[in-house]
């Protein structure tokens, strides 16, 4: 398992990840959501997908959206607590009423936005919600640095919907951005009863198993099920990494008073030995500031491509329950007997939404590992340069006390006169 | 320069020539600090010793097998000690250097002999015997090879450190120790050290109370209490550090092994992650060497651990022989006491011969010309004594003062040159993550 360039001897060292149990961060799996879905029009969509290369390389000048989550507040009532966050909105787009919006979410809103957006776009890839809950380490729902967490990923969320070229105009998300109160909207919806009847259907689907699916999607899925495995990976060396570091630093924190223990018994050396120890002080702060940015910045980053993963695994699931869909009644078209016309106005119906699931399917797909590139590119960028940052910072350090040493014996006795 | 050498003939004859003691952290020295080559930090002094009439190294070890005094089987070690003629070498010339093995024991037998002969030096330290505050990856084997390198230089260390020294390096043991490989144990043993070691170490740990003990030497023991305190929570500590960073870095191997897996279902992203794995395993692998190193840093430390132990033995050398002095003074006293009162008739301090005297009668008068007598002459080996007991405790304050200055002066050039050495490990430790972590970042502008 180990790679070729490290000596044999240490590959043993090499953790092995599956062993680590406790790193395992999911929310329970999304239920399918509807499998009709309800394009705007054909023809509109169709001219969405043109607009895909111009909008991956969108920079401030070309976006007319503008969405921040701050403010988390707990919220009391009788039944619960909750907290609110504050959803800020500046645009120009011509379909907004002002220029300016400024709404209170709370965490259950954005599920149900989401769950909107699926289901009107359901071979979309739509970005994924931060957990429900964390199940390591008993983190609680008001924790302070998980309400940050969720807040920026939150965030994040909003910001890649505006970015995406069909869903970003989707009434669902002006409602969600605009009204002062959400929960009338939030009645209105697919009953119960009705997906409940979608995913009967699509647990027979999977049964029957699909006839054929196209070539690319194959690859696409295999895609998916390794990158799936690697960013999970990515995910867990990641959080071990933070674990070391910390363990590192606690070690740093003991030694640093050896130093200037010693250092009150003696004289000659007293110096040196607060210089040493000093140092070592200094390296402890950066190495806390370098364990910060790989908690802060990495791993959301990776985590946020972790809940992805299984994004893209249920939007393929999706796509092939309407190819099953239609095949089944296609074959039910080929045995039947009467009723050949209204049928086959149905089959007609079931081809078309299978030939618009997968062309939206492929559109996002290219939309998506761009935008993943790009994300992860600059997440691995970002903490390659504080790492040299980590090591500039210590370098000078070092090089100061060694500076600080190799003064003339009569230059230092100066120098402590003076201080 | 020969291989496994920890010093060069250069090296040597300029540190011979060097009759001032200059500041290691001048500069002026070459010497690779952080390198395997040279951790020796060893000061000339002024005078003729050892070291300038003769080349000594620890040139290389061996595995052994052989008997032992049990007649059992055993594999040992052996160290191969090399002496060459100072002057022959500033001639031009090159000889071949005069060799022999010797054993970590037999190192030991010559350290316990000049602890014994020289009991007002602070004996310079041998390596440990057992690898002690080690951390995880280092084997606590006495076989593992690093660990027989890490002792070859310490042993080489130590012989050049006693050959240097004004006093012990004089010595005629020392001499055949390094030249003639067999018959030297007989030698050791004939002196009759032995004897004295036995009770030397009984002294070292018994208790007693001394009056007036010198106030330079109590305060050098709380000293060396504080060294010895000092420097292995500082070993212990800095272990544990090892320990961790080595865990930090080699989980970085991890990516390594990720990005290649994942760089081989990506089309953009794939070379630079590929490429950027590469480095990751660089990383990884750096740590080993960066630890060898620091592993010298620790021994140097460990040097003057061993030290502290040398120079309490001289302080407490010191409190025994002013003890035996104030014994022996205080029994003149006592002595003299009984003359006067045999001379006076006045009983000043109990004696069962008063009280007999009190209760029977007292004695008749030849035999207390025969007491008084016997007390003269123990009153004249009791001067004698003394006489012997204060020269012998002066004698010791005097050289023990001395050395112990000059252990001051060198221990304080040695433990900043080492500080100074670790500060260039670190350096160059930082240096090499900046450069591994810039290519890294290089490889993932390329996604």
């Amino acid at each position: 398992m180990s790679s070729p360039t490290v000596p044999a001897d240490f590959s043993g060292h090499m953790l092995d990840l599956d062993e680590d149990e406790d790193l395992e961060v999911f929310t329970k799996k999304t239920s399918m959501t509807d499998g009709s879905p309800m394009p705007n029009s054909p023809s509109s969509m169709v001219n969405q997908y043109g607009l895909d290369e111009e909008e991956e390389e969108q920079g401030t000048s070309t976006k007319d959206i503008f969405i921040t989550v701050d403010n988390p507040e707990s919220q009391v009532t009788a039944i619960e607590t909750f907290i609110m966050y504050r959803v800020v909105t500046k645009t120009t787009r011509s379909e907004f009423d002002s220029s300016e919006y400024e709404v209170r979410r709370r965490y259950q809103d954005f599920v149900w936005l989401r769950g909107r957006l699926e289901e009107s776009q359901p071979t979309l890839i739509v970005h994924p919600l931060p957990e429900k809950f964390v199940m390591k380490g008993m983190v609680e729902r008001f924790n302070e640095d998980f309400i940050e967490t969720r807040r920026k990923a939150l965030h994040r969320f909003l910001n890649k919907i505006s970015e995406h070229p069909i869903l970003s105009s989707s009434e669902h998300f002006k409602v969600f951005l605009t009204a002062q109160e959400l929960t009338p909207h939030r009645k209105q919806g697919p009953s119960f009863l009705s997906r409940m009847g979608e995913t009967v259907r699509a647990v027979a689907n999977s049964v029957r198993g699909l006839r054929s699916r196209p070539e690319e999607f194959v690859i696409m899925q295999e895609y998916v099920e390794d990158f799936s495995n690697k960013i999970s990976s990515m995910d867990k060396v990641t959080q071990r990494i933070i674990k070391e570091q910390k363990e590192y630093l606690d070690e740093l924190g003991q030694y640093s008073p050896t130093y200037t223990q010693w250092a009150g018994a003696e004289e000659e050396l007293a110096e040196p030995l607060k210089g040493m120890a000093g140092c070592v002080e200094l390296c402890n702060k950066e190495t806390e500031e370098l364990i910060s940015h790989l908690a802060d910045v990495l791993v959301p980053a990776l985590h946020e491509y972790v809940l992805c993963a299984e994004t893209l695994k249920t939007v393929m699931k999706r796509r092939d329950n309407i190819q099953a869909d239609f095949e089944s009644k296609s074959e039910a078209l080929a045995a039947k007997k009467v009723d050949q016309e209204a049928l086959k106005e149905e089959v007609d119906a079931l081809a078309d939404r299978v030939e618009l699931a997968n062309n939206a399917l492929k559109g996002d797909w290219s939309r998506w590992q761009n935008s993943m590139r790009t994300d992860l590119k600059s997440a691995f960028v970002a903490t390659a340069e504080k790492n040299v940052e980590y090591y500039e910072k210590c370098l000078a350090v070092w090089e100061r006390f060694l500076l600080s040493q190799r003064t003339e014996p009569s230059e230092e006795q100066a120098g402590e006169d003076a201080s | 320069m020969r291989p496994g050498s920890a010093t060069t003939a250069g090296e040597e004859k300029r540190m011979a020539e060097d009759g001032k003691e200059e500041s290691a952290a001048t500069g002026d020295s070459d010497q690779p600090a952080a390198g395997l080559d040279s951790t020796v930090t060893t000061m000339v002094e002024e005078g003729s010793t050892l070291l300038r009439r003769m080349e000594i190294s620890v040139a290389e070890a061996e595995k052994r097998s052989g008997k032992n005094s049990v007649n059992m089987q055993e594999t040992f070690t052996v160290y191969l000690i090399e002496t060459r003629p100072m002057d022959a070498i500033a001639e031009g010339r090159n000889p071949a250097p005069d060799s022999l093995w010797r054993r970590y024991s037999e190192f030991e037998l010559l350290r316990n002999y000049l602890l014994v002969t020289y009991p007002f030096i602070v004996v310079p330290p041998l390596p440990e015997k057992r690898a002690e505050f080690v951390w995880h990856k280092l084997s606590a084997d006495n076989m593992d090879p690093d660990f027989v390198e890490r002792r070859r230089v310490g042993l080489e260390n130590f012989l050049l450190r006693v050959a240097s020294h004004p006093i012990l390096s004089n010595d005629k043991i020392l001499y055949h120790f390094l030249t003639e490989e067999h018959g030297w144990k007989e030698v050791v043993y004939d002196t009759g050290f032995q004897a004295k070691a036995d009770s030397r170490l009984r002294a070292l740990s018994a208790t007693f109370r001394v009056r007036n003990p010198d106030k330079r030497f109590v305060d050098m023991k709380h000293y060396s209490d504080e060294l010895q305190s000092h420097t292995s929570q500082l070993l212990r500590a800095r272990a544990r550090v090892a320990d961790r960073l080595y865990g930090v870095y080699k989980v970085h191997g991890n990516y390594g092994r990720v990005f290649s897996e994942w760089s081989a279902i990506e089309k953009e992203m794939g070379d630079g992650l590929q490429s950027a794995g590469h480095h990751m395993d660089a990383y990884a692998a750096s740590i080993d060497d960066i630890l060898e190193e620091e592993e010298h840093y620790a021994d140097q430390l460990k040097e003057y651990l061993f030290y502290a132990e040398a120079l309490r033995a001289v302080c407490r050398k010191h409190e025994l022989t002013q003890f035996e002095l104030e014994m022996a003074t205080q029994d003149l006293v006592s002595k003299k006491q009984q003359r006067e009162e045999l001379a006076t008739g006045i009983v000043r301090t109990f004696s069962f011969k008063g009280m007999t005297n009190k209760l029977f009668g007292q004695e008749a008068p030849e035999q207390r010309e025969a007491r008084l007598k016997l007390l003269e002459e123990l009153i004249a080996e009791g001067e004698e004594s003394v006489k012997e007991k204060t020269a012998e405790c002066e004698e010791h304050v005097e050289g023990g003062w001395v050395d112990m200055q000059r252990f001051k002066e060198q221990k304080d050039k040695d433990l900043r040159e080492a500080l100074i050495n670790y500060a260039i490990m670190q350096i160059s430790m930082c240096k090499k993550g900046i450069q591994v972590w810039s290519n890294a970042k290089e490889c993932f502008l390329k996604m």
